[in-house]
């Protein structure tokens, strides 16, 4: 692991910055099953983390992979696990678990092309509804999707700061562009970067309530083995984590856990913009496909064309304030991404007839080419 | 007898709201003193026990003791169990399951588990039955048995549980009845200071449902069905298969040795740092 301390410039497949951020980050613990196109991180990791102090296991399958990663972080360590389609569809089920049980945990899903098997090493975007509806019953998430290597690293770092802070499974949606590409990335000097941990409890294990809301909506979290001794279950539970079917506290945790995320919508807005300036056309993309709408918008400027780029870095919560910004600022709006539609929906959600918002959409495999965003933006100031 | 109840009561959560969930006659209760005397007579912290559990009616166990508990995922209580020892080595981590959550749904983490010899004990109460959900055939459910999901006839055969994590490599594999208490106490014991995977398959009854469709009587008959039927594995071995049938052959079935997967971990830490 590295422990630079000036900035470090290396070129790093996005895999690999994956690692490099999640052990960054303070991850020490990972178990996960392979499956391409997000093998390399697992890999890496059984070389890595051991060099690092920190638990490398390949389960069984991927339920098993998430099991042992929830376990991981019960048991005090920062903990994830690395999918693709498949397997991410596996692992809802525990995700859902973790929402409840409030395990922080970080979930990396590189998705590959279409439904089932599909083309395991061809990109595509078809997961960004089962990232955010895709575990049972009704809970918040948070998803977040890099489209470089460097992001790829950052987004992971701050994946693990947010599952800390939230006590929540926290989703990196990468695609397999940004797994596999290889470029230079600048990684930051270590002490640099902002790590943030688990609130643990400071008060007597006697008095210790897991699951109490100290005000924060957040509990502090106990590990296992500490001393403090308490039940953390699946099922609705009251502030001691023992299971109630009580409606003034099933109530209760519901709107806690909903709540806790939702008072800081205002702080994940997390998104970069370009060519803003007096834009009529806002292109709006997340992973790989933001790098070649920039393209595309760079070669609308060279023309003249009043072409801005939204990009997306955070998908679920959706960014409706940022979002609704441009919505009223431009005139048109081009949705562009490898599915049929999938963040475009939220788009329009939110638009309520502010502008037009048309899609650009491609589900063969292949990525979307900046000339083709570039004869979409053509056509619409057409 | 009179000291039974004394020691559980320094067990039990004074914070939890009883009565239990579990049915009377039900052998889950038995099982929970008999866990709850192996692991005093071990003379662990309670701070040291942790305690997981799936879902199901034996999922309902770990809430009710003053230990590290979880209450996990049907059949994957495994994957989270092996998380937590990986995690806090110092934690002796034990897991309860049902004949269902062990050896149906979780079938494939149980063979794994028992393959990579994860320092666990797991303790797999088996009655024959899914009871929390009504009374469905699950693995172990008797050939041509009628139940809620096979009222035409099971048509299925059943796993023998201990003789297929024998084969999947565990280090320890007892069986015992709820019925056989001093055993069972012995057996959970001798599990908990093994080192590596081990397992102990409890047949406990079902009164509610297995009761009901075999006809098997009230919970005292279902006791003295396990009293009679019960053959000690060194005695097994010297009967035929015929003789077998419908027996349950109790005792210690395995205990070998072999490398942990958290000792062999260890020593790559060690190797690579």
């Amino acid at each position: 692991m590295s422990t630079q301390t000036t900035p470090e410039r290396v070129l790093l497949q996005g895999s690999e910055a994956c690692v490099r951020g999640a052990l960054a980050a303070g991850c020490r613990f990972y178990a996960g099953y392979p499956i391409t196109p997000a093998t390399e991180i697992m890999e890496l990791m059984s070389r890595m983390l051991p060099q690092a102090g920190g638990v490398f296991i390949q389960m069984e399958d991927e339920i098993a992979g998430i099991g042992a990663t929830i376990g991981g972080s019960l048991g005090g360590l920062k903990a994830m696990t690395a999918t693709s389609g498949p397997g991410f569809s596996l692992m809802q089920e525990h995700i859902s678990f973790a929402a409840m049980a409030e395990v922080p945990c970080v979930i990396v899903n590189v998705m590959r092309g279409g439904p089932s098997t599909g083309l395991p090493t061809r990109p595509m975007q078809g997961d960004v509804m089962q990232a955010r509806w895709g575990a049972h019953g009704d809970h918040p998430i948070l998803v977040v999707a890099p489209s470089s290597a460097y992001e790829f690293f950052d987004l992971t770092v701050k994946a693990f700061n947010l599952a800390e802070r939230y006590r929540s499974p926290v989703i990196v949606l990468a695609d397999e562009i940004v797994a596999h590409t290889r470029e230079s990335v600048v990684l930051p000097p270590l002490a640099e970067i902002e790590i943030e941990d688990r609130v643990k409890p400071t008060v007597p294990p006697e008095w210790y309530s897991p699951y109490r809301d100290p005000g924060t909506g957040i509990p502090p979290m106990a590990a296992f083995g500490e001393g403090y001794r308490f039940h953390v279950t699946g099922l609705m539970h009251d502030i001691n984590g023992f299971p109630t079917q009580r409606q003034d506290e099933t109530q209760e945790l519901m709107m806690r856990l909903f709540n806790k995320i939702s008072k800081d919508f205002h702080l994940l807005q997390w998104y970069d913009s370009y060519y803003d300036e007096g834009a009529e056309i806002t292109v709006i993309a997340y992973g790989s496909v933001a790098r070649s709408a920039l393209r595309a918008v760079k070669m609308a400027r060279d023309k003249g064309l009043p072409v801005g780029l939204l990009k997306l870095k955070m998908l679920w919560p959706f960014m409706r304030r940022t979002v609704m910004q441009y919505l009223e600022s431009s005139r048109k709006v081009i949705v562009a991404e490898m599915n049929m539609g999938q963040l475009s929906r939220e788009v329009k959600r939110v638009n309520q007839g502010k502008c037009e918002v048309l899609t650009l959409n491609k589900i063969d495999g292949q990525m979307i080419t900046p000339s083709e965003i570039l004869a979409k933006v053509e056509e619409a100031l057409a | 007898m009179k000291q039974t109840p004394q020691l559980i009561h320094r067990y039990l959560r004074s914070s939890k709201r009883f009565p239990h969930v579990w049915c009377p006659g039900c052998g889950i209760g038995i099982l929970l003193g008999a866990l709850v005397r192996a692991i005093d007579e071990g003379g662990y912290s309670k701070d040291d026990i942790m305690l997981v559990s799936g879902i199901g009616c034996s999922g309902r166990l770990p809430v009710y003791l003053d230990f590290n508990t979880l209450h996990t995922t049907h059949g994957r209580a495994l994957t989270f169990a092996t998380g937590i020892k990986l995690a806090k080595p110092h934690l002796k981590v034990i897991v309860v399951m049902g004949d269902g959550d062990a050896s149906s749904i979780g079938g494939n983490h149980l063979i794994h588990s028992a393959r990579r010899n994860i320092d666990i004990t797991t303790i797999i109460v088996n009655n024959q039955i899914y009871g929390m959900t009504g009374g469905q055939a699950s693995p172990t459910t008797p050939f041509g048995l009628a139940t809620a999901s096979s009222p035409y006839g099971h048509l299925e055969h059943p796993f023998d549980i201990s003789k297929l994590v024998e084969a999947a490599g565990a280090v320890f594999v007892a069986r015992s009845t709820v019925y056989h208490t001093k055993a069972l106490d012995r057996v959970i014991g001798q599990a908990l200071k093994k080192k590596g995977f081990s397992v102990v398959e409890v047949m406990a009854p079902c009164v509610t449902h297995f009761g009901k469709m075999t006809g098997m009587g009230s919970p005292v008959d279902m006791m003295r069905w396990q009293k009679d039927n019960a053959v000690p594995f060194e005695k097994a071995r010297e009967m035929s298969a015929e003789e077998l049938q419908n027996k349950i052959v109790t005792g210690v079935l395995v205990d070998i040795g072999k490398p942990t997967f958290h000792e062999e971990h260890a020593r790559i830490w060690r190797e690579v740092k």
